[in-house]
């Protein structure tokens, strides 16, 4: 993927929303990939985590919402563990999650889960992925 | 001290052979919990938002019953039940300006403080039971089972609630141990199963269905044992999606294999709710009695 640099004052209108809603501070990330080199989703994500923080550190929140990265999170907290700048990372999937949520758009059709998926799974994963992925 | 246990939604449904075989356990052993009353769903994970409370009600009201109970430790079988509570228990502990909130919303409940321990039935083994008491309590030593552990994310992430370190665990491979199996470490066992993604993201839980059994089986074990329905479900019953070559490689709750090796009776393991393979294993191995064919 290509990551553009916008002319002018970077907008940091994101990384401030973000903070607001998960306490946590993106512009933080220094790059260094740590994070996507122990994800165990990365390569079923686009752009990757490291790619993402990018995104928010240039603004680029459009892209950031529209990447599939904090909807393939599993919520591991792996990279929160191995971050060097002690990042609370998922905190930020969780509140890019949260600024689409919000908006009443969810991201998974609880119809739409096949019958014979419904009667198999252990209840936690319907609570857990309700929780992450509806309004 | 009074210990109350905390079952969860899934622990009596899909998960009953989890929840029998360490009741049983703990009955063999002559140690006692008590079950709460008017428990409620956990939420099943842990809200990162900090601009919103209403997902912690769910578990501080949990934490609550515990206390009304006269509970100095509250104690979870099923992970991300653990770590849903010990994180919302922190949070009433160092969060003053949120536990006054919630406080005052909860108005007819009693306030809460974080009063209450919230413990990993792991836990419980090891530090109120200890290794040695399994031990002695052995009547079925699972000797020759090359056993390794699938810790998941929940027992071990974040630090602050970890159970064990947070990237070399030892407590399930001192369980295993004290089972008098041989405990095998592998490249995955702090891994994530895939979690909640095998709703939303079936293919990418599959990789990780995939990626976990290939390591444990590259490191040879017989089995994996397990304390999360959701990685039961991901590791053991997907695998039936992979047609992985050599068969199923059994998966277990650490409980039922704790309840065989005490000699607790069969019924209470339950593993007519396991997926493939894993009664077989046992049975194979002599531990249990071979069951009746129709």
């Amino acid at each position: 993927m290509s990551v553009f640099i916008p002319l002018g004052v970077l907008d940091d209108a994101v990384i401030r929303k973000i903070a607001e809603i998960s306490g946590e501070n993106a512009g933080r990330c220094m790059q260094c990939g740590t994070c996507s080199a122990v994800c165990p989703m990365v390569e079923s994500m686009q752009p990757s985590v490291r790619q993402l923080m990018l995104l928010l550190q240039h603004g680029q929140s459009g892209a950031a919402l529209e990447a599939s990265t904090a909807w393939t999170c599993a919520a591991c907290h792996t990279c929160l563990v191995r971050c060097p700048r002690g990042i609370d990372i998922p905190r930020v999937m969780e509140a890019i999650r949260q600024m689409v949520l919000r908006e009443n758009l969810d991201r998974i059709n609880p119809r739409g889960i096949p019958a014979e998926t419904l009667a198999a799974v252990p209840p936690i994963a319907l609570v857990a992925a309700f929780r992450k992925l509806t309004a | 001290m009074k210990i109350s246990y905390y079952p969860g939604c899934t622990l009596k449904s899909k998960a009953r052979n989890f929840e029998d075989s360490a009741l049983a356990s703990l009955a063999a052993l002559g140690f006692e919990v008590t079950e709460l009353e008017r428990w409620n769903c956990c939420g099943a994970l842990f809200s990162l938002t900090t601009d919103d409370l209403l997902h912690q009600l769910a578990p501080v009201r949990v934490l609550i019953r515990a206390q009304q109970a006269g509970a100095g430790k509250v104690t979870t079988l099923c992970s991300q039940c653990y770590n849903t509570l010990a994180r919302a228990n922190r949070l009433m502990r160092e969060d003053e300006e949120k536990r006054n909130t919630l406080n005052q919303f909860m108005t007819e409940e009693p306030d809460y403080h974080g009063q209450v321990e919230v413990v990993h039935f792991l836990q419980l083994l090891r530090d109120e039971i200890g290794w040695e008491r399994i031990r002695a309590a052995l009547k079925r030593p699972l000797t020759g089972l090359k056993v390794a552990p699938f810790y998941g994310c929940m027992l071990l992430r974040p630090k602050e609630v970890g159970i064990d370190s947070p990237v070399k665990p030892s407590i399930l491979m001192d369980f295993i141990a004290a089972l008098g199996a041989t405990p095998t470490d592998f490249a995955a066992a702090e891994e994530c199963c895939g979690a909640y993604q095998v709703l939303a993201a079936p293919e990418a839980g599959l990789k990780r269905t995939r990626r976990v059994v290939e390591a444990a089986r590259a490191s040879g074990v017989d089995a994996l044992v397990l304390s999360c329905p959701l990685c039961e479900y991901n590791i053991g019953k997907q695998q039936q999606e992979l047609a992985a070559p050599g068969g199923a490689l059994p998966v277990f709750y650490f409980s039922q294999l704790l309840a065989v090796a005490l000699g607790a009776a069969e019924e209470s393991c339950r593993f007519d709710l396991n997926a493939a393979g894993a009664r077989e294993l046992l049975e194979e191995r002599g531990l249990i009695a071979a069951a009746a064919r129709k």
